[in-house]
């Protein structure tokens, strides 16, 4: 699907200019950082609102508990950071001035998955979704491009709530566009034309025998493995899963019933991941053969984004593999 | 200055939260003790003379703001604001810490709305009141107002204060907050310390060392003063000192008696997280006469 034509942009950069937007819409916005106000794309809030801009210096703890008591006086802070140390480092705060006290803070953590790259496996972080799908009160999205992201800044804005926005250094594909739809909790199963393809480059969805379930940086390569399978006959269904938590049950279910596979693909660890989010429901509600891509109980290390993915198998290849695997299993 | 006649109704008050403080917790059967009578003076100060609050319009967008950061002493809490009014004493005493009550045995927002914050892990308070003191003096900002001082009473419309113990200063979030509201010249933001030298595995200078404690926070950026927690002219001094530092965060170090008001439970660590039963209660009300 990567073609020339295709435009590339990080999510991380597609939050710097919806965090703009929602700065000039809204004079309760205010925007912290821990000492990366550049690397969260915080640059041109802190340039157009100084008086909204705020740097606590190297202490998440602190990033974390200063944008509560915002909070608590009417504010919309947005606090931002790796997401190795928010909200790694500050899990705790989180849960307890953000959660448990339950204001809106929107948390944004950056460089997740692998994407700190050349950093180092000290630097990515492959458990933030297991950390905050289990908190309380706390809505956790995963956006699949740079558009999307920037929409989840403005719905983050707007929900009074706590949420927590994943983002990615890499820069990936632009495959949603301005008009497809995001609402907080509806999750999107990509059809041929909300992807911007070219007429040769669509491939069939009909009658698909798998669903593939992807959140994030992953759902264009599950998009890549979808259009390589119908290619020899194989039609899936990719379902972008934006919002990990709480989880669009209805679409999920009715996927499983429709495909009766599952395939979920998350740059992050299987284990308390959004496949084991969509396994625990599926358990309940409607048993399904699933295969989860994802890393398997271990920690990241140096290397190029992509050598990384395919070190990891968080490619095309791997997906391809699973849905057929599954095939089998289902027979 | 506070009158004679002021003291002696603080005195009184305090006396009647103690008392309070003792009926609630062998009713629970579990809960601190000896903080919650330390701080019972400072509480009392508090919310019959210094907070700016309206029992009556807990959400009155004008009232002063209290944190309480170690909520543990949350009996003292839930016991002076019964006899300020937020709620009658009689509701308290005998639901503290059982299901379905509003008074949680840690402070809880959902269950009490009054509250400003909820709160239990330790070290976590500071950077709230921090975050709300911020908040506000950004409003004045952006409104293109300063601080300013006039003839010795200031602009400053509203103070955050915040309530500390003295063991959760071992929580190093603790300090990345003052170092914060150092930078952020916080005026509008006064922390009281409860300084009662104890903590749960013994006391404060053998188990973590926390001295020299008022150079500390000076050289973090704030104005300090050091006061027996116990007398209400100091606390009025300390504060009323406290509020003329329009660029400097204030803290105020506040000695206490951990047990204070019954010999029995005073200066001793193994009352710090432990409820009096029915007869060491009924003593202890026959001390708080």
């Amino acid at each position: 699907m990567t073609n020339s034509q295709t435009k590339l942009k990080s999510t991380r950069v597609g939050f710097g200019e919806g965090l703009v937007l929602v700065g000039e819409n809204d004079q309760r916005v205010v925007a912290l950082t821990a000492d990366l106000k550049e690397s969260v794309c915080m640059s041109a809030f802190a340039e157009k609102f100084p008086k909204r801009f705020i740097e606590v210096g190297v202490a998440e703890q602190n990033l974390a508990g200063v944008a509560s008591g915002m909070a608590a006086m009417g504010k919309i802070p947005f606090v931002g950071s790796f997401a190795i140390f928010s909200p790694g480092r500050n899990w705790e705060q989180i849960r307890t001035t953000i959660c448990y006290n339950n204001q809106p803070v929107k948390i944004v953590g950056s460089h997740a998955g692998l994407s700190a790259s050349a950093d180092g496996g000290s630097h990515q972080i492959l458990e933030d979704i297991a950390l905050t799908r289990v908190l309380p009160n706390l809505i956790v999205l995963s956006p699949c491009d740079a558009i999307e992201a920037k929409k989840m800044v403005v719905a983050a804005a707007e929900i009074d709530k706590p949420v927590y926005i994943r983002l990615s250094r890499a820069e990936t594909p632009i495959i949603t566009s301005e008009e497809t739809p995001f609402e907080i909790g509806k999750a999107e199963i990509l059809q041929k034309k909300r992807l911007n393809l070219k007429s040769e480059e669509r491939f069939n969805l009909e009658k698909p025998k798998i669903g593939i379930i992807a959140t994030g940086t992953m759902v264009h390569k599950a998009l890549a493995a979808a259009k390589e399978l119908s290619e020899s006959g194989i039609n899936v269904s990719v379902m972008n899963l934006s919002t990990v938590k709480p989880l669009d049950e209805r679409a999920i279910i009715k996927l499983a019933k429709e495909t009766g596979a599952i395939v979920t693909v998350e740059e992050h660890q299987i284990a308390g991941g959004m496949g084991s989010a969509v396994a625990e429901l599926l358990a309940q509600n409607h048993p399904t053969s699933m295969e989860f891509i994802g890393v398997k109980n271990q920690f990241g290390q140096t290397g190029t984004y992509e050598e990384l993915l395919n070190f990891y198998g968080l490619n095309v290849l791997q997906i391809k593999q699973a849905v057929r695997r599954i095939m089998k299993k289902k027979g | 200055m506070l009158s004679d006649e002021k003291i002696k109704f603080l005195k009184l008050k305090a006396n009647e939260i103690r008392r309070t403080v003792v009926e609630t917790l062998v009713n629970a059967g579990s809960g601190h003790t000896a903080g919650p009578l330390g701080m019972a003076d400072v509480f009392a100060y508090l919310f019959f003379h210094a907070l700016n609050h309206d029992p009556k319009k807990p959400d009155w967008s004008e009232r002063d703001r209290l944190v309480v950061s170690n909520g543990h002493i949350c009996p003292v809490l839930y016991a002076v604001m019964a006899h300020a009014g937020y709620f009658s004493v009689k509701n308290l005493i005998g639901s503290l810490r059982k299901f379905g009550s509003p008074f949680q045995g840690h402070p809880q927002r959902d269950f009490l709305p009054a509250l400003e914050n909820s709160s239990g892990p330790l070290g976590e308070g500071l950077a709230q009141a921090v975050g709300m003191a911020l908040a506000e003096k950004m409003d004045w900002e952006i409104q293109g107002r300063t601080l300013v001082l006039k003839k010795g009473s200031t602009f400053i419309s509203k103070f955050f204060f915040c309530i500390l113990s003295d063991a959760e200063l071992q929580e190093g979030s603790t300090w990345e907050a003052a170092m914060f509201a150092g930078k952020e010249q916080l005026g509008n933001l006064i922390a009281v310390i409860d300084r009662n030298k104890i903590q749960i595995d013994g006391f404060t200078e053998k188990i973590m060392p926390l001295e020299p404690l008022r150079e500390k926070w000076e050289a973090f950026g704030w104005h300090t003063a050091e006061i027996n927690g116990h007398d209400f002219r100091e606390l009025d001094e300390a504060v009323s000192v406290a509020k003329t530092f329009i660029a400097k965060p204030s803290v105020i170090i506040a000695r206490t008696i951990p047990g204070k008001g019954v010999k029995e439970f005073e200066n001793k660590p193994e009352w710090h997280g432990r409820a009096p039963n029915k007869a060491e209660g009924e003593k202890a009300l026959k001390e708080l006469q």
